[in-house]
């Protein structure tokens, strides 16, 4: 279990880091906005670790007796994050096509370059 | 037995995501980010988090990759240029890693009943939610009225991020006025995914309906049932056409509902406050305190559902019309 749990916090790292890079090393604007997405999905899983209970079973009151229950409140706040998170990564994704219908490249450099014209 | 699959799933989840930066054909980046959202999704269901698994099973696998492929469809599928300063950006990335891995051995054990995350205030919302709110789950309890304005906030944030689409990819041309042969066709020439799609959008739609009205009961809540129906008028767009889609549900009535959902949701508020009662108070709603509690969510989630489609389905349209 002791394995687990690190192992846990251990993938969150390197996700967000996996993230992290694509953000600052890629120049393609799509692949950026792919490695937010990441990085995002990384402080998901760090927030519904934390929230998980030895031998609890999710908030809900079934009537099967459960008594121990996972922490609800982690849970409320990724699942208002997640669609919150998909909309504004759709806005994003709107700059970016409009970036490339106003510049016909989606590459920051390619951009830079046009801009400096 | 479950220790061994949760280390399966984050194996591969690394694994996935190495490859999705790894990878030049940004189509396929999309699809293995799919894969991954699929993969979180179910590492949160055995974390216990059932409504954080199916919101990110229907908002990261389906909508969000229907998403990225129009958006690839309006730009270019490759990704031409190398790197930049690849050695600085790994050595930054390597670094700051390893430190947050460092920090990790100082992080309360996994699943501590006794770490300060779960003795602060969540036995509290546990204890209570029976008393005041009466429904069996905490977490739609929490969402919907304990920190009902949080969630009012976040609808906000998601109607503002529709807005802010169709101001920039404009709301689409009307599809009538089009000529016949530019407008998409869909895959109406296909046997095997129209039969499919015929099929399974009717029990996707039943689906988001029992999830959107379920949600005191079972996991579920208007955000998952509203990114369900909107995922299932998308496969319906991507099988019949655009033009059958926005004839089921025409632009206008994607405005309407963009708008309708803040606009219940504030309601609910205000009618607290005629009421007697605090915004967003839902006790004074009924004459017995609890039902109107019961009240209140049900017309809230019903706000968010009503939004959450509206504007996920309009953000679709937005892509899918510009491209025409």
């Amino acid at each position: 279990m002791e394995l687990l749990g690190l192992y846990h916090y251990w993938v969150f790292a390197i996700l967000l880091m996996i993230g992290f890079y694509a953000v600052i090393a890629k120049r393609n604007l799509v692949k950026k906005l792919i490695g937010l997405s990441l990085f995002q999905a990384a402080v998901f899983l760090l927030y519904i670790t934390m929230g998980k209970v030895d031998g609890g079973t999710a908030p809900i009151f079934s009537g099967d007796g459960a008594t121990v229950f996972s922490n609800p409140l982690p849970q409320v706040l990724i699942l208002t994050a997640i669609v919150v998170g998909i909309s504004t990564t759709a806005l994003g994704l709107g700059i970016v096509v409009r970036i490339k219908e106003e510049y016909g490249s989606i590459e920051e450099h390619e951009i830079q370059e046009t801009d400096k014209r | 037995m479950i220790v061994i699959f949760g280390l399966f799933l984050l194996t591969l989840l690394v694994i996935t995501a190495i490859a999705i930066v790894r990878t030049n054909n940004l189509f396929v980046a999309v699809m293995l980010m799919g894969i991954a959202s699929l993969l979180i999704a179910a590492n949160f269901f055995l974390l216990d988090a059932a409504d954080v698994a199916l919101t990110e099973a229907a908002v990261g696998a389906g909508i969000s990759t229907v998403l990225f492929l129009s958006a690839l469809a309006l730009t270019s599928e490759r990704e031409r240029a190398k790197s930049s300063n690849r050695l600085l950006s790994f050595t930054v990335v390597a670094a700051a890693a390893l430190i947050i891995i460092y920090a990790t051995f100082d992080k309360p054990r996994f699943g501590d009943p006794e770490a300060p995350v779960q003795t602060h205030v969540a036995p509290w919302y546990l204890e209570k939610t029976p008393e005041y709110i009466d429904i069996p789950n905490v977490v739609t309890a929490v969402l919907g009225s304990f920190r009902g304005y949080d969630t009012l906030g976040e609808v906000f944030v998601v109607f503002t991020a529709g807005i802010g689409v169709l101001f920039l990819l404009g709301g689409g041309v009307a599809a009538g006025s089009l000529p016949q042969e530019k407008i998409n066709e869909g895959l109406r020439h296909h046997l095997i995914p129209r039969v499919v799609g015929r099929v399974l959008i009717p029990f996707i739609l039943l689906f988001g309906l029992y999830v959107q009205f379920h949600g005191e009961y079972g996991p579920g809540g208007g955000f998952q049932a509203g990114a369900i129906i909107a995922a299932s008028v998308i496969l319906f767009a991507l099988l019949e056409g655009e033009k059958r889609a926005l004839s089921v549900v025409p632009e206008r009535a994607l405005l309407g509902l963009i708008a309708c959902g803040p606009l219940l949701y504030g309601g609910v508020g205000l009618a607290g406050i005629v009421l007697g009662g605090n915004f967003l108070d839902y006790s004074v709603l009924s004459s017995d305190p609890v039902k109107g509690q019961q009240l209140g969510i049900l017309l809230i989630e019903a706000g968010v559902g009503l939004s959450v489609t509206g504007v996920l389905l309009a953000i679709f349209h937005a892509f899918a019309a510009r491209g025409r």
